[in-house]
């Protein structure tokens, strides 16, 4: 490694794809445009389980302007078996094959797309289709579903065992907490519509332009689909109008494009419609009991998380809701339950933080009342109980620094001066609470690779067909890049969201920045032993000798580092063998971590809250963070910032609505689904704790992703608490849930 | 059970399966005229980046809902998903295609890149326009005023308080 | 969306005259409510015409007091012009307290008398309603009802009028003109919405050919006493759940004339003379105004999910009431409840 002195990495720079994106340069899915373009709409179910009888096209096919109406009965080819839809990231089940035959599974399923000359005369047909249903009885009531659903299967995502016995330390236990907590189905709502441009090019193989989080899952999900050489087609998503985890499995429209192309051996491009996206999944809503038992001095003695979620019927999907728990606290009886209600709907996919966003705000906020029925301070309850190991593995941790969270949280936002009883600070007519809560996630890393063309004329082109959603990854891999290939920030480029790159898992679960930073610097390494060897084929060489750690790539040169006057300029290596560049690709692959390893945080948030009326206002965060090295202060800062604002959405706003009758959703739009806007927004401050991790990876990175999220509903939902007595376990917490 | 997928309302019992008769519509884009044929249902937005291929105003609803397709029409923010591109005839519009002069970055724009105000990036030209747009009714504003008035663009990568510093840094404050 | 032709009206007249030749045929002002309608195929008209570019788009002071406003101004512009700053700012405040910065530069005042209502069902052509088609059935009555009316609504209909605009309107005993094709006429705001009753696809007292002209305002604009209350579920760019207009004409500490309008609870602007009546003479006070708020919901009714608006609608209009009486109308912008 040679990372004697970053200057790029950690430093707050600007986004590198900012300019594209300020000047509208950037092109999106939807943005791609070819001679002969056919534009699709989208036609969807309106009842929520049964069999399509029949479709009447005629009258949509008289449209002027219209080109073809493809349903189950006309389309092209697809596979039949449900392993040729089951991408990297699908749960046990079998996956929704789209336009695949006459079955009804969820409302809002698309049944055809009309394809025309201009997405307008496409819009139009479609109101002109007529469908006969055989209608089947569909069950779309969570919570009346509650006592008929069904153990989780013991998966990957299986809650972890128990420990301990959890019933005979609850019965002793001297203070007790017991109660449900819930939080509604939610929808991810990333600005940019869902869209795919599929284009043929003169060699009859197709490039597809797809909003995705994983151009290499789509791939191959493609492939499996249409029976596609891999060498025929090209997934591409160079950027992306967020994702949020909607984007990590293929979404239907990308089956419904290239089925258009294939159809009419036209490019073609199917937008999704703001409701429609609603259909593509769903943080799956959950009811959640929490009992707590601990000692009078607050020491834990036991902690039992049962779960329900929601899922489809074709697939089971779920997290470890209820893992979370039995880690972040020592204790030594822990239990878990998960349930499944399997319901006529769409199956829910990975939200930000899925399961901790949910888990974790359930758990902090049973902490806030047992630290309220233990008449303690809530940071001492959680200190008293804390953990240097992991407590399902008993494992230590590479490292953890939560503790100063705590403490450099607490003291940016003033929590000395906090009166501990509810309703005790007030301003006038409002009534002010203070919430704190505990976050945590993973800290992942995938197997990753990398391509670096290094150019004699000092240029290097970095290349990985990870995904930038929105995360900062252009921007980060060119620090690192720029770091250890001892380069300026602007003689690095970046190609990514390329599914002809070098391999990358999907953008997701918050492991992109450590494994493609890791990845970056081991292929680095390889590149420095090459222009190494290149420098020591000079005559008179001034770094004769030296092993490739002995040396450096620094100012455009490789020095050594014991003597930095021995140097060779990397031009001259390279110019010497004739060569214009060198390139390496290197697959970095992470060792099992032998230690524990969890990003953490801790969350402070302040309520105003109109005593008569209910109105709430959050109106400062602190988000105190311990994620390893931090590679961009900026774009880290705003991660974090934005999974804050995504907390506030869900403490107070977020909740997809679904009426039973009709087995739909009836808030599919953002005025209705609410999300914060502007001046919801206050003051969010973010503090990230020295953290270093020797034993994580090369460069101590963890991720950012999804930790911002983390306990700040909890937060709230505990300051809202504070505030006014009142303590409201089911989200979003709305005015009227104040009143009752 | 036939379902017809439009419940239809007397007035269009029948509506017109002819094609659409296409209309000549001038618009005035970023100082640039252009005249296209469009039918009547093609939104201004849709004209913007469906026909003029100016694809930096987005669109992330449809429906007014969002902010994404701001543009200034006569110098005022609207949103362009909302309005027909036939009654826009004459209209002169900015896109945030039209911002940079001479390759340097408008103060918003540089302002909005100094200060990381967006993430995916895709409110930002709305958020640009809409800011532009605030700034040229030429009002002083308070942080809770840029906030009120900012608070139809919606951004889901939650962006606000760097939105709100980059407004503050183009007003000459920082 | 359906295939439309198009067409600019010159005039007035010529609006009307050409809309009465063509049944089905919708105006388009700002186009913020019809377009959405249209991409939802909820509305379908076969002509639109097009009367953003007529001129009545002026602010005029009415001989005598009071002030005309024409139907085409926009929003944003209404509130910005200095007489309704100065003399009507509830009008203002209510305008302010609406939709976006962008909407209200597009939407007009003859547009935001006829948008429509936002009940979900409404919108969505795979369920039933009788708004969209009389006698489908309601499906909002025994489904998700929490942004559903408390008031005068009937077995056929349980949807609210949206604006915030109006209720500033109905409070300031604002007329409405209208022009057919023979004649005008005018129609007091709390006349112009309707009530659902048995017919609830008739959401106002306009007729089809008819065209709104202008809005007046008689003299009295209550420039001292005022407030605009919204209540919504997040802080901007929300419709309300409840708002309240609230003016006050005092005398000392005295009520000499109330005027209390309610949005977000009713098929109209809801106001309620007994009440204001009752409320002369009496003392501006917590009494009083308690009193005002508990005879305005007397009659109000709960659907399953919205019962909790007759309590917060009754605490509004309190709040409303005291900020009035204060001098210290609602901000806009800060969105602390002073
Ligand atoms: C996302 C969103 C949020 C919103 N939030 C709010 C809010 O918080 N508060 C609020 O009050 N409103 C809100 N609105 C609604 C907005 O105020 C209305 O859409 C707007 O006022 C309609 O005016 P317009 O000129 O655009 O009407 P148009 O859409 O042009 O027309 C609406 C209807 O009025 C008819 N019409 C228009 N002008 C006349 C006339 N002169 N004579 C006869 N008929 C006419 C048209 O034929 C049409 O049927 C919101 C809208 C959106 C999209
Ligand atoms: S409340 Fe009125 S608008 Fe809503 S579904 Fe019932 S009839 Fe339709
Ligand atoms: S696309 Fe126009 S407001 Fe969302
Ligand atoms: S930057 Fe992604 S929505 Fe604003």
């Amino acid at each position: 490694m040679s990372l004697s002195a970053p200057t790029c990495i950690g430093a707050s720079v600007s986004r590198i794809d900012g300019p594209a994106k300020v000047t509208g340069a950037a092109k999106y899915a939807a943005e791609y445009v070819a001679p002969d373009l056919a534009h699709g709409y989208v036609v969807t179910s309106r009842i929520a389980r049964g069999r399509i009888r029949r479709i009447d096209v005629s009258r949509a096919r008289r449209v002027a302007g219209v080109i073809d109406v493809l349903t189950h009965d006309n389309r092209p080819q697809m596979a039949a078996q449900d392993d040729a839809y089951r991408d990297d990231v699908a749960p046990e089940g079998a996956p929704f094959r789209p336009l695949y035959n006459d079955r009804i599974l969820f409302s809002g399923q698309p049944i055809a797309v009309v394809l025309a000359e201009d997405p307008e005369a496409a819009r139009f047909a479609a109101t002109l289709l007529g469908v006969d249903y055989d209608e089947e009885p569909h069950v779309t009531d969570f919570l009346g579903q509650r006592d008929a659903a069904v153990a989780a299967p013991k998966g990957a995502f299986g809650p972890p065992p128990a420990r301990g016995s959890v019933e005979t330390a609850l019965e002793a236990a001297p203070v007790r907490h017991d109660a449900d907590y819930y939080v509604p189905a939610e929808t991810h709502n990333p600005m940019e519509l869902y869209a795919t441009t599929a284009i043929w090019d003169a060699d009859g193989r197709l490039t597809v332009y797809d909003k995705t989080q994983g151009v290499q899952n789509a791939h191959t999900y493609l492939c499996g689909v249409f029976g596609l050489k891999p060498e025929d087609l090209r997934v591409m998503s160079p950027y992306m109008g967020g994702g949020f985890g909607s984007g990590l499995r293929p979404q239907y429209q990308v089956v419904l494009a290239v089925l258009a192309a294939k159809a009419l051996r036209r490019p073609a491009r199917v937008v999704l419609t703001r409701a429609q996206m609603f259909e593509l999944g769903y943080r799956p809503a959950m009811i959640q009991r929490i009992s707590l038992g601990a000692d009078a001095d607050g020491t834990l003695r036991a902690i039992a998380h049962d779960a329900v979620t929601m899922t489809s019927r074709y697939e089971d999907f779920y997290r470890q809701e209820t893992g979370w728990s039995g880690l972040l606290y020592a204790c030594a009886n822990a239990s878990y339950a998960h349930r499944l209600a399997r319901l006529d709907l769409p199956t829910p996919c990975d939200m930000r933080a899925p399961s901790a966003a949910t888990g974790v705000y359930a758990l902090e906020c049973a902490m806030d009342e047992l630290a309220v029925a233990l008449n303690m301070d809530p940071i001492a309850l959680r200190l008293k109980n804390y953990s240097e190991r992991d407590q399902h593995s008993g494992d230590p941790y590479s490292s953890k620094n939560l503790r100063a969270c705590y403490e450099q949280g607490a003291e940016a936002f003033g929590w000395a001066g906090r009166a501990p009883e509810p309703r005790a600070m007030r301003d006038g007519d409002e009534l002010i609470g203070w919430g704190m809560a505990t976050g945590v996630w993973e800290a992942l890393q995938m197997s990753i690779g990398v391509r670096i063309v290094l150019s004699a004329n000092g240029h290097a082109e970095v290349s990985c067909a990870t995904s930038d959603i929105g995360t900062g990854t252009y921007t980060i891999m060119a620090q690192v890049a720029a770091d250890m290939l001892g380069l300026p920030l602007q003689d690095i480029s970046i190609r990514l969201g390329d599914s002809t790159l070098p391999r990358s898992p999907v953008e997701g679960g918050s492991w992109i920045a450590a494994s493609v930073a890791n990845g970056i610097a081991a292929t680095a390494d390889a590149i420095r032993a090459d222009v190494l060897r290149l420098a020591q084929g000079l005559p008179h060489a001034p770094l004769a000798g030296a092993g490739p750690d002995d040396v450096e790539l620094a100012e455009g040169c490789v020095v050594s580092r014991a003597d930095p006057s021995r140097r060779t300029p990397i031009a001259d290596a390279l110019r010497h063998a004739r060569l214009e560049r060198i390139e390496r690709e290197h697959l970095t692959e992470f060792a099992a971590p032998k230690l524990a390893h969890n990003t953490h945080s801790a969350v402070f948030a302040e309520v105003r809250i109109d005593e008569d009326l209910g109105l709430i206002r959050v109106t400062r965060v602190v988000s105190a963070v311990a994620a390893g090295r931090i590679l961009n202060a900026k774009t880290a800062r705003s991660q974090i910032m934005g999974g804050v604002v995504w907390g506030v959405g869900m403490a107070l706003h977020e909740e997809t609505l679904i009426d039973p009758a009709f087995g739909r959703i009836m808030n599919a739009n953002i005025a209705d689904y609410h999300v914060p806007v502007n001046a919801d927004i206050h003051d969010i401050e973010v503090i990230f704790v020295d953290e270093p991790d020797a034993e994580i990876n090369h460069l101590g990175v963890k991720g950012l992703g999804e930790i911002g999220i983390v306990g700040v509903a909890a937060a709230i939902a505990n300051a809202v608490y504070h505030a006014t007595g009142t303590r409201v376990r089911d989200l979003p917490i709305t005015l009227d849930k104040l009143r009752r | 059970m036939t379902q017809l997928q439009t419940t239809e309302v007397p007035a269009a019992k029948n509506p017109s399966l002819a094609p659409p008769d296409k209309l000549a519509v001038t618009l005035i884009v970023n100082g640039v005229e252009q005249t296209l044929r469009l039918a009547p249902w093609t939104t201004l937005l849709d004209a913007l980046r469906d026909h003029l291929n100016l694809t930096g105003t987005k669109k992330g609803c449809d429906h007014g809902q969002c902010g994404a397709c701001t543009v200034l029409v006569e110098g005022r923010r609207i949103n362009s998903c909302l309005t027909f591109a036939v009654m826009q005839d004459g209209a002169r519009i900015t896109t945030i295609e039209g911002l940079a002069r001479n390759g340097v970055l408008h103060p918003l724009q540089q302002a909005f890149t100094d200060h990381d105000a967006f993430q995916c990036g895709y409110c930002t030209p709305g958020q640009i326009c809409s800011a532009a747009g605030l700034l040229a009714e030429g009002k002083p504003l308070t942080r809770d005023e840029i906030r009120e008035a900012m608070s139809g663009n919606i951004c889901r990568c939650g962006a606000y308080p760097n939105i709100v510093a980059a407004i503050e840094q183009a007003m000459g404050r920082t | 969306m359906i295939n439309f032709d198009y067409v600019r009206a010159t005039s007035a007249a010529d609006a009307v005259s050409r809309i009465a030749a063509f049944p089905g045929a919708k105006f388009i002002a700002g186009g913020t409510n019809l377009v959405d309608l249209m991409k939802e195929d909820v509305e379908r008209p076969p002509r639109l015409i097009d009367i953003s570019r007529l001129p009545l788009n002026r602010v005029e002071d009415i001989q005598g007091g009071g002030l005309r406003i024409g139907a085409l101004i926009a929003n944003a512009d209404l509130a910005g012009a200095p007489p309704v700053a100065q003399r009507y700012p509830l009008l203002g405040d209510a305008l302010r307290a609406g939709a976006s910065g962008q909407l209200r530069n597009m939407a007009s005042v003859g547009g935001n008398l006829m948008q429509r209502t936002r009940c979900c069902y409404f919108y969505d052509l795979a369920t039933p309603c009788n708004k969209r088609r009389p006698g489908d059935g309601c499906s909002a009555r025994d489904g998700l009802n929490r942004a559903h009316a408390i008031l005068g609504a009937s077995v056929a209909c349980v949807a609210t009028h949206p604006s915030d605009m109006c209720v500033a309107l109905a409070a300031l005993d604002a007329i409405v003109h209208v022009r057919g094709p023979t004649e005008g006429r005018a129609l007091a705001l709390t006349d112009f919405h309707r009530l659902p009753g048995d017919t609830p696809d008739r959401d106002t007292n306009l007729e089809p050919d008819e065209l709104i002209t202008a809005v007046e305002l008689p003299p009295k604009g209550f420039a001292e006493h005022y407030s605009y209350l919204k209540i919504r579920d997040r802080l901007s760019y929300a419709f309300a759940l409840v708002s309240v207009a609230a003016a006050l004409d005092l005398d000392g500490d005295r009520i000499r004339e109330a005027r209390i309008a309610l949005g977000g609870v009713a098929h109209k602007p809801w106001r309620d003379a007994r009440v204001e009546d009752a409320m002369r003479g009496e003392p501006a006070n917590a009494a009083t105004f308690g009193a005002a708020a508990q005879a305005l919901l007397r009659d109000a009714r709960a659907l399953a999910h919205n019962a909790f608006k007759i309590d917060l609608a009754a605490r509004t209009v309190v709040r409303a009431l005291t900020q009035a009486a204060r001098g210290t109308p609602q901000s806009q912008t800060d969105k602390r409840i002073g």
